[in-house]
């Protein structure tokens, strides 16, 4: 690990001396246009989500389930592109909540992984959450995280060895991304048991900050998460606000009660 | 023939351990599969050290599938091409195709990781009823993935599967063909990856699936070129075949990769024509990405989303292509070239009125091809060059297609 400092550290150290989590909530760039998005994800900050998690659509999503499938195909049929991305993502980081970008690999290598970590950092964003790119893959981003001073978010699941956990954590910098189910994204009535384990195996070899998600939907599910993890990631449910909602403004509202639902919940660990 | 007459020289082995064909391949996939992909590894490179595995896998090759496949003279098409053409018969085979070498070896590994359940995508659904073949008779539970486009398009094939007592499910997400079903696939895999081996059908994909699936089918060129030397006494001065993912096209490039005399041709369908934009062909119309766990050729836009591909084939229509023909591509062993659907369907009538074979569309590509890289060829040697094509499968699949291209059906 590079001995930089994590442009998203300061938010976990404040939450861990307020005895909570941080809520992270995700949202596709141009969902469901990108003003759309923009207004969704500073509503999601005004009730309450400490982190956007800002997701670049794309084509071939094998790690989401069919809400954020859905969610992409509706931005990516709208026309988005990467550079619309960047823009949603500064005006997002005005607010003045950190913003993690959460991408597949493709398209970040066709703009140029140097130039995207320019342009990412120029625009205000903490660093990449990678959910298919493993360290051993990631030369070229490891050096440009370094070189423009971004975070970089690995993803780790049940079934990777110690020896994977301690490697993979060891090229994160920020926080590390525990997969809390063996499957894809969406919410799910019950969280993981597998998650509990992975997170207390994580602790034996990195100090890190570390974000649980997939599965989360609801205010008790967060505060149990809370209870073992630094970070409770919320995607599916956040965004099925808006894709269920007859009209924006009932979609929003519907988004800021669940945001403040889950800040509710990052509050009041189980512990 | 002499003994080392059936054993060609195998060039440095590659993948490298991490599955590199120089800048090609690779994993690029969720951490949530590294360990399957890794215990995979682990079991082909044991698999194909074990003798007993390796016996196994070609009784069955010989006894149930019926290989080797003839390597046929096909003299009236060879008149018409202007070039001595022989034919691997892979159409032949039990299933009608090549596939069933790659999903015979992936059954008998997935026995080997104690695994009960199988999944695949499917295009046209050749690889779907190979794999609902195999996990019939291995007693594997077996649930193919299959774009809704095309599970209209091939109900024939959805009804093969059921019949075989796969389940059949029709994926409705993204351009809903197969490369979404590709995405479904590792989907199912992922949360199902403790019982569950995931059935490639081409040598793409994440490592070491590209590796794994060469090794199961490169019995193709090694019988080509052992009988090859029979017939003719030398090496072909070509060997050619389509490219979809390129399953079939290593299977019969592989022997001869040591043989620097012998060019290989791969043919990738060039659909409406390139300049339509209207093709498949990723090596010679796209550029290079990660797409489906590998980093290759792809079709994608200017932002990395992947484009629809299309071509009158269902078997070649697919955006992306096996990394390992990437790096052949790169390194110059092997050539590939684009052949229209126009192309590919003349090809295929030459070779039904020529020879009485109803070829599979995709296998037209390489014939379309042959004829077209012929003429250069034999002008280049200064005499009739001998060229051995990959048939790689039958034509009956392609009955409807073919017949209304050609407006042959007889109206209701
Ligand atoms: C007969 C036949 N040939 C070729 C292909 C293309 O696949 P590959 O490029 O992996 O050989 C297919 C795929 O369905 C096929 O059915």
């Amino acid at each position: 690990m590079s001995e930089r400092t994590s442009r998203i550290g300061a938010a976990f150290d404040k939450a861990r001396a307020d005895g909570r989590a941080l809520l992270v909530g995700c949202m596709p760039a141009g969902f469901p246009t990108v003003e759309g998005s923009i207004a969704a994800m500073k509503a999601m900050v005004a009730a309450g989500v400490d982190v956007i998690e800002v997701e670049i659509p794309y084509s071939d999503p094998v790690m989401d389930g069919p809400v954020i499938q859905r969610a992409s195909d509706i931005a990516l049929a709208g026309g988005v592109r990467t550079r619309d991305t960047l823009r949603v993502i500064e005006a997002v980081a005005a607010t003045g909540a950190p913003v993690v970008t959460m991408t597949y690999w493709n398209p970040i290598e066709h703009y140029g992984v140097d130039a995207f970590a320019r342009d990412l950092a120029a625009a205000g964003g903490t660093g990449l959450v990678t959910p298919d790119l493993i360290p051993e893959e990631a030369g070229e981003w490891l050096a440009a995280s370094d070189a423009h001073g971004l975070d970089r978010t690995f993803l780790v699941a049940p079934s990777s060895t110690d020896q994977r956990l301690a490697m993979t954590a060891a090229h994160c910098r920020g926080f590390v991304y525990a997969t809390a189910i063996m499957g894809v994204t969406g919410a799910r009535s019950q969280t993981s048991q597998a998650a509990p384990v992975l997170v207390s195996r994580l602790r034996e070899v990195t100090d890190l900050p570390v974000g649980v998600g997939l599965g989360v939907g609801t205010g008790a599910q967060a505060a149990t998460v809370a209870g073992y993890a630094d970070a409770v990631i919320v995607g599916s449910a956040l965004i099925r606000c808006l894709l269920d909602a007859s009209d924006e403004a009932s979609g929003l509202a519907a988004l800021r009660a669940l945001s403040a639902e889950l800040a509710e919940g990052v509050r009041q660990p189980d512990r | 023939m002499s003994a080392d007459a059936t054993k060609s020289e195998v060039p440095a082995q590659l993948p490298d351990a991490a599955g590199h064909f120089g800048t090609f391949g690779g994993r690029f996939v969720p951490e949530a599969l590294v360990a399957a992909l890794d215990e995979l590894a682990t079991a082909h490179q044991a698999a194909m050290a074990d003798e007993t595995f390796r016996d196994e896998f070609a009784g069955l090759l010989r006894q149930y599938a019926g290989t080797p496949s003839l390597l046929y003279e096909a003299r009236r098409f060879s008149a018409q091409a202007g070039a001595r053409v022989l034919l691997k018969r892979e159409d032949l085979n039990h299933t009608g195709a090549h596939k069933v070498r790659n999903v015979l070896g992936q059954a008998l590994l997935t026995r080997r990781m104690g695994k009960r359940r199988v999944i695949a995508e499917t295009g046209a659904g050749q690889h779907g009823v190979a794999t609902a073949t195999a996990a019939a008779l291995f007693d594997l539970e077996c649930v193919v993935y299959m774009g809704q486009v095309d599970t209209e398009r091939q109900a024939l094939n959805v009804a093969r599967m059921r019949m075989l007592g796969a389940t059949v499910v029709p994926v409705t997400t993204g351009s809903r063909t197969l490369k979404d079903a590709m995405n479904e696939a590792m989907r199912d895999w992922v949360a199902n990856v403790d019982e569950t081996h995931y059935l490639i059908g081409t040598a793409a994909g994440p490592h070491p699936f590209p590796a794994l699936v060469r090794d199961f089918v490169r019995g193709i060129g090694d019988e080509a070129r052992a009988q090859c030397l029979e017939l003719t006494g030398g090496l072909p001065d070509a060997v050619t075949a389509c490219v979809g993912g390129g399953s079939n096209a290593l299977g019969i490039f592989h022997a001869f990769t040591g043989d620097p005399q012998v060019r290989l041709y791969g043919f990738e369908a060039g659909g409406e024509g390139m300049g339509t934009g209207r093709h498949a062909a990723s090596i010679t119309g796209g550029s290079t990405g990660v797409l489906h766990g590998t980093r290759t050729f792809v079709l994608q836009d200017d932002d990395g989303q992947t484009r629809e591909s299309h071509s009158i084939s269902a078997g070649l229509d697919y955006p992306g292509v096996g990394p390992e023909h990437a790096w052949l591509h790169d390194t110059g062993r092997a050539s590939y070239q684009p052949v229209t659907d126009a192309e590919a369907m003349a090809a295929f009538e030459l070779l039904c009125r020529t020879e009485g074979i109803i070829p599979a569309i995709e296998s037209a590509h390489a014939l379309a091809g042959t004829l077209a890289i012929a003429p250069k060829l034999a002008a280049e040697l200064g005499r009739q060059p001998t060229i051995v094509v990959n048939l790689s499968g039958r034509g009956d699949k392609d009955v409807h297609t073919a017949g209304e291209y050609f407006g042959i059906l007889d109206k209701e």
